[in-house]
Parts: C-alpha cells; structure tokens; sequence
C-alpha cells in the first residue's frame, strides 16, 4: 500500500538536549510547569520560565520549595484536570520517591524529565543512570533518548502517551546528563499548530463515582470524587492490578503514538519500544539505553566494515519492558553483552542485564548474556572500550565459555 | 475583606452537610466537630485536600467517603503543595476557559504533624508564593493518628508515647511551637486561632480565610479524647477551658494586625475571669503526672510560657 504521508514542515535549531525539552514543552500547551533546583539542576526549566516571562507560553510556572512539593503540585494541578510537566534529576529524583508512587497511584498523567545524574554519594552531577533505575517499579513509563532529537520527540510523544484514556500513567523522559543536556545539536522542530494538533486537549476518561454515576475522572465541584483514599486489604490489591494492566497496555499505546508521530515528523525510533541497529544477520550483539548507543553504532560500523557480523539493540522503553520485542529482535544472536550506566549494589549483575537475560530464559533459543557495568559518575564510554566489549563477545562464540558474566569496564582495579 | 457573613444557626442547620456522617471518627473526636463546622462556612463550589493524618484516614476508607465535596489527599508532608497545584490548575484552566465556574475555593486540611514538623516546607513555600488557598490546622497535639506520638505542637510536659512520662524526663521537655505566629511572619493576609467551643468564631474565621485573596491559616485546636486522656464527652469543654485559662487564646491577624477575639477579649478587659491552667491540665490524662510532688515544677514552667504568651499576645494587640 502507497500512501503519501503528510510531513509538517520543520525548522532547524540549534539545540541542547535541555534546551529541546523545553521547546517540546512550549508546544505542548501544557497548563502547570512546577520544578525545584536540586543540586545538580537542569538548564530545561530555566529556558522554559524565559518562554513563560517573555509570554511565549500560556502555562503558570511554579517555583516549588523542593523537587518533592514539584511534582505533589504537577500530580494535585493533574487530579484538577491540568496537563503538567515537571523535570529533575538525581537527589531531586531520589527526593520525589515516594510521590512517584502517588502520582501513578492516583493515575495522574504528569509528564517528567530526567537528566540523567549519578546518586550522591560522594556527590557527582555527571550521567549515570542510577537516579532511574532505581526508579523502575515507579508504575511510571520510562523512555530513554539517544539525542537531543529524541528528546523533543519523545517528550511530545510523552503528554499523548500518559493521557491516553486506556493508559492514565505517568511518563518519564530520560536523556544522558552533559552528554545530551549540555551539548548543542541540530534538532528539526515541528511547527507550533502540529504539536498542538498532535498533543491535543488533555482527555478527561469518565469513571464510576462513589456515588455510582459516571463522572469526569477529575476534582470537580459538579461531580465530586474522592481521590487518593484510604485503600485497604480489600481494594489496593485491585488497584495495583489496574495499574499493572495499564502498563501492559502501554507497549501497543507507545508504539501507535510513535507511529503516529512518525507520520508528521518523518522520524522514527525503531518500533518506539526497541531500536535496532544492524542486527537483522548479528551473530554479536550489545544492548543499551541511552547516548552510549550513539557511539555504539560508530562502533558497530567499524566492526561491520571487517566483516564482523556485529549488531545494537537500543531499549527505548525500559518501563514498560519490552519483552517480545526484545526476544524478536535477539533471535539469532549467539552473545550479547548488556551495558548498564547502572549497578544494583550486591546483585549478580545490573537492571537491565537483570531482566533483559531473564526475559531470555523464555526463549527458543538462548544466546549467552554478559554484562557490562561503565560509566558511573559521567566516566566516559569511548569507541576503544565498546570494541574491547564485541572482542569479549567474539571470544564468547568462539569458545562457547563465559568467563566472567558481570565485569566492570572502564574503571581503575 | 469584605463585611462580615452574618448567619443564624437555623442558616446554618438549612446548608447541607459537606463533611457527612459515617465516618469511622472515634467517639468524641475534636477534628470532626472543627471539620463539620469549618465546612459550614463554604460560600461556594470548594475543593478539600488532605494531609495523611487520623482525619485523612477516618474520612475515606474506600469504597466510602464522608466527603461531598472533590476531595484528594496525596502524602503527609505536601497537603500545602497539593492546594498549591490544585489552586494554580484551577486559574489556569479558568484563564484556558476549560473551568465551567467562576471561582473554586481551596482549603488544605492538615494534622499538627502535617504542619509544625513534617509539613512545614510545604506550607511555608506555598504561601510564600501566595496561593489563594485557606490552610486548616487541626491541632490535636500529637501524631494521634499513628499512636500519639509527640509533634511540634505537643505542649510542655504532656505525656505522649515518644516522651512518656518517665521517672527522670517527665513528658515532653520542649515547648509548643508558635505557629499561628510563624505564619503571621510570612506577611500572609489572614491568620486565625479558632476553637470548635466558639463555633461561631470559628466559622467565621474559615469564611474570612477562603474570602480573602491570597493565603490563610487557620489554627484550629482539635482535642483528641485518646491522646490527652479525658472522657469522651468532655471534648467541647477541652476545647473552651483552653480558651478560658489562655492555653490558647483566640485571635485573628489581619495583614499583620493582631487583635484578640471575642471569648479571648472578654478575658483581657477582666482578667479575674481567666481560669487556673492547673484547671485545664488537671482533666486531662496526659498531665496527670505532673501532678506529683516530684514533678509539680512542671506546671509552674507551663503556667510561665502561657503567662508569657498571653502577655506577648496582648502587646501585640495593642491591650498590654
């Protein structure tokens, strides 16, 4: 089938990763932006309260006294009907722990993003994924960018994901600190009137009301509802179960958003949940999130060149995790090497290592996982290191042995 | 602000219940009675939040509700964030033309954890950036909710379960925070002490709360029949002899200018009126240690920070 897509036309600028976000916002109309300077703080809502002063946004912006009143006021301002935005970052991230939960308990959409920053301590600002990770039973969707494009993208995509009637969670936006939010890029903004077209107004689902009425799933005067009750024995168990579904929802609702978004941007990440790169005849392979896969695919290349049947399998979604995807996607690859910015103290491995080789268990075939921990702290992942990565990986299909299934890379024994 | 709301009890027996019965309130329960009473004063569409507390938890057990109203609790120490968001969603959704009425009030509900300790942050940000909302301290003087565990607001000497009244430390060393004045130093345009004893003053004080534009606190002292220890009908009369010794004087600043309210007045023009304070602790379980030969030193030390209050407090109305 022919069908000729109707691509909005797009502007140029020269963007940070921060910097993109808060244009993502601006067009978003979103109605509440509420945000605190933890150390590390983020340049996204500092450019955004310059588009709020030069009256470029019809958004109130509050300056919350902390990262934890920040995101109480995006989730209360969304139980109200608002359509809201919050970023943060590490300790700010860490300090809204327990009001993530809320948030997704009470099923207010909030959109957030993360730059992503290493936990204190000792204390660093610089990427990891820490701040997240440990995050990831949040009930929140969690997408990770490669670029500062994505992060425009996915920040849009976000709003349309969250507020899906059929979804109603909160939604996470993760770029790469420095790497990402600090570096300029050219990134291809839509025109304000397709953003608005795309996001549309916040949908308001009915839900059944004490009084068993249908009624607007909001704080409304005309139909009063009591949210975020005293949930016992009785229903919690039920309510989490809701939330669970939702999340299993979710795959099918990230990927009709993307695609959607694909069909005015032009742009596509994979199938919005995985991003593979080369992987279709890979008999290695790596899997990753976030920029380091940028640099993964230069790599890759390389290897390509000197006939090494190399791949990369970028995770754009670790929340929820994309199981088939990724079993579809591995299928015929004899070793992967996963690399986590991230380490489950005491644990035989890290996040994603975790969940992507016990995704495998269930698969037809198995290939042989090992993991990688890098970067911690914003220690850089160069080309040289991802090579040591598939040499190790070369060795594995070699041999059939794996020496060490969890090894640190790139730090000082 | 506005003239004052006048209104008869019949007025008030005629507005329907917005706090409604069948909560799971214990017996006797002072936030309930200041609950029911503050909600009497609505004057319109009026949205409630709540911080995890006894009233938050007695009020809301699900599938049932005692709230007529739109009503969220989030967590314990941000209810003041929650009205912050809620207030702001509301001015922009209005400004968007997305809010079907012209005004909502907003009123955030909170323990004496929920604001001397815990949510002090909250609250202190909030009304430093002005949000129009009325902040309703029910003080009941301890975390009662969680086993009367002592608060910033625990006065002098009570036992609680975290400052028992032991052979050497004889209940709660530290003294009551001021928070009603702590407040007033935020330059908010209303604060208000108020006791569910003087019902009248005390609807008034919320009307005037949610009228005036910006924030408002109101401290509501809210006697806990478990936690002080006292028969379960006597909480009314807690509640006035607090009023009647200046345990707790009834006032009101109105951007900034303190004056005393009628029963707290009453007792500064005749002096010989005010009642022992030994009368107010003697009643209640939670002082009853102090009244021992060992300990009695305690209420001289608690009736020279009332003295000194009450004085400090007619200064600053002017009365001294």
């Amino acid at each position: 089938m022919k069908r000729k897509m109707a691509l909005a036309k797009q502007t140029i600028l020269a963007l940070s990763g921060d910097e993109a976000v808060a244009y993502a916002v601006k067009q978003s109309d979103v109605d509440l932006v509420a945000a605190y300077p933890i150390t590390p703080q983020t340049i996204i809502v500092e450019r955004f309260s310059e588009y709020v002063h030069d009256g470029e946004v019809d958004t109130e912006f509050m300056c919350a006294e902390s990262e934890h009143s920040a995101l109480t006021a995006c989730l209360a301002a969304a139980a109200a009907g608002a359509r809201t935005f919050t970023a943060s970052a590490s300790a700010g991230l860490a300090l809204m722990h327990e009001i993530l939960y809320v948030t997704a308990g009470c099923r207010a959409p909030v959109v957030m993003a993360i730059v992503n920053r290493a936990l204190s301590a000792p204390i660093n600002i610089h990427c990891d994924h820490a701040d997240s990770m440990v995050e990831r039973d949040a009930s929140w969707i969690q997408i990770y960018v490669e670029n500062s494009q994505e992060a425009y993208d996915s920040t849009i995509q976000a709003f349309k994901i969250a507020e899906d009637p059929d979804i109603l969670l909160p939604a996470m936006v993760m770029l790469d600190a420095f790497f990402l939010s600090h570096t300029l890029e050219s990134v291809n903004v839509l025109p304000n009137e397709a953003v608005l077209k795309f996001v549309g107004t916040r949908k308001i689902p009915l839900v059944r009301s004490h009084e068993d009425k249908l009624v607007p799933f909001k704080l409304d005067p005309e139909n009063p509802l009591t949210m975020g009750p005293l949930d016992l024995y009785d229903y919690y168990f039920e309510h989490k179960r809701q939330q669970e579904e939702a999340m299993q929802r979710a795959p099918q609702t990230i990927k009709q958003v993307h695609d959607e978004y694909g069909k005015i941007s032009g742009r596509r990440y994979g199938n919005g949940l995985v991003d593979p790169y080369r992987l279709e005849d890979a008999e290695i392979a790596t899997i990753c999130v976030g920029s380091t896969a940028g640099t993964t695919k230069t790599v890759v290349d390389q290897l390509r060149a000197k006939g090494v049947k190399a791949g990369l399998l970028r995770l754009r979604t670790y929340r929820p995790f994309p199981s088939q995807d990724i079993t579809k996607a591995v299928g015929n690859v004899k070793a992967i090497a996963v690399m986590d910015r991230s380490h489950s103290f005491g644990a035989h491995g890290s996040p994603i290592f975790h969940e992507l080789r016990h995704v495998l268990y269930d698969a037809q075939t198995h290939p042989q996982v090992v993991n990688y921990i890098y970067g911690l702290g914003g220690r850089d992942m160069p080309q040289t290191l991802i090579h040591e990565i598939y040499k190790d990986l070369q060795k594995i299909v070699k041999t059939k042995r794996v020496e060490k299934p969890v090894q640190f890379i790139g730090v000082r024994e | 602000m506005a003239s004052e709301w006048k209104f008869t009890i019949k007025d008030l027996a005629e507005k329907p219940e917005l706090f409604m019965p069948g909560h799971r309130a214990c017996a006797g329960c002072g936030p309930a009675v200041a609950y029911r009473q503050i909600l009497k004063a609505a004057r319109g569409p009026i949205i409630a939040t709540n911080a995890t507390g006894c009233m938050e938890v007695v009020s809301t057990i699900y599938p049932y509700t005692a709230w007529r109203i739109p009503y969220i609790h989030t967590a314990f120490e941000n209810v003041a964030a929650n009205a912050a968001g809620i207030e702001t969603a509301l001015k922009v959704m209005k400004r968007k033309g997305r809010l079907k009425h012209d005004h909502v009030d907003v009123v955030a509900f909170a323990g004496d954890g929920g604001t001397y300790d815990i949510g002090i942050q909250a609250l202190s940000g909030a009304v430093e950036r002005g949000h129009d909302f009325l902040f309703v301290l029910y003080d009941n003087e301890a975390y009662m909710n969680t086993g009367i565990q002592r608060s910033g607001g625990t006065p002098h000497g009570a036992w609680t379960t975290t400052s028992p009244a032991g052979r050497v430390i004889p209940g709660k060393p530290e003294y009551k925070k001021p928070i009603a004045d702590i407040m007033v130093a935020h330059g908010i345009p209303y604060v208000a002490t108020a006791s569910p004893a003087y019902w009248r003053d005390l609807i008034i004080k919320t009307r005037k709360g949610l009228e005036v534009e910006g924030p408002a606190f109101l401290h509501a002292l809210a006697p806990c029949p478990r936690g002080w220890r006292y028969d379960t009908g006597k909480t009314i009369e807690m509640a006035r002899l607090a009023v009647e010794t200046c345990v707790f004087p009834l006032w009101e600043a109105v951007d900034g200018e303190y004056s005393l309210s009628a029963p707290s007045k009453v007792i500064a023009l005749k002096p010989e009126r005010r009642k022992p304070v030994r009368e107010y602790l003697k009643v209640q379980g939670r002082f009853r240690h102090l009244f021992t030969p060992e300990f009695e030193h305690v209420i001289g030390e608690i009736e020279q920070i009332v003295d000194k209050r009450w004085s400090m407090l007619l200064k600053k109305c002017g009365m001294a």
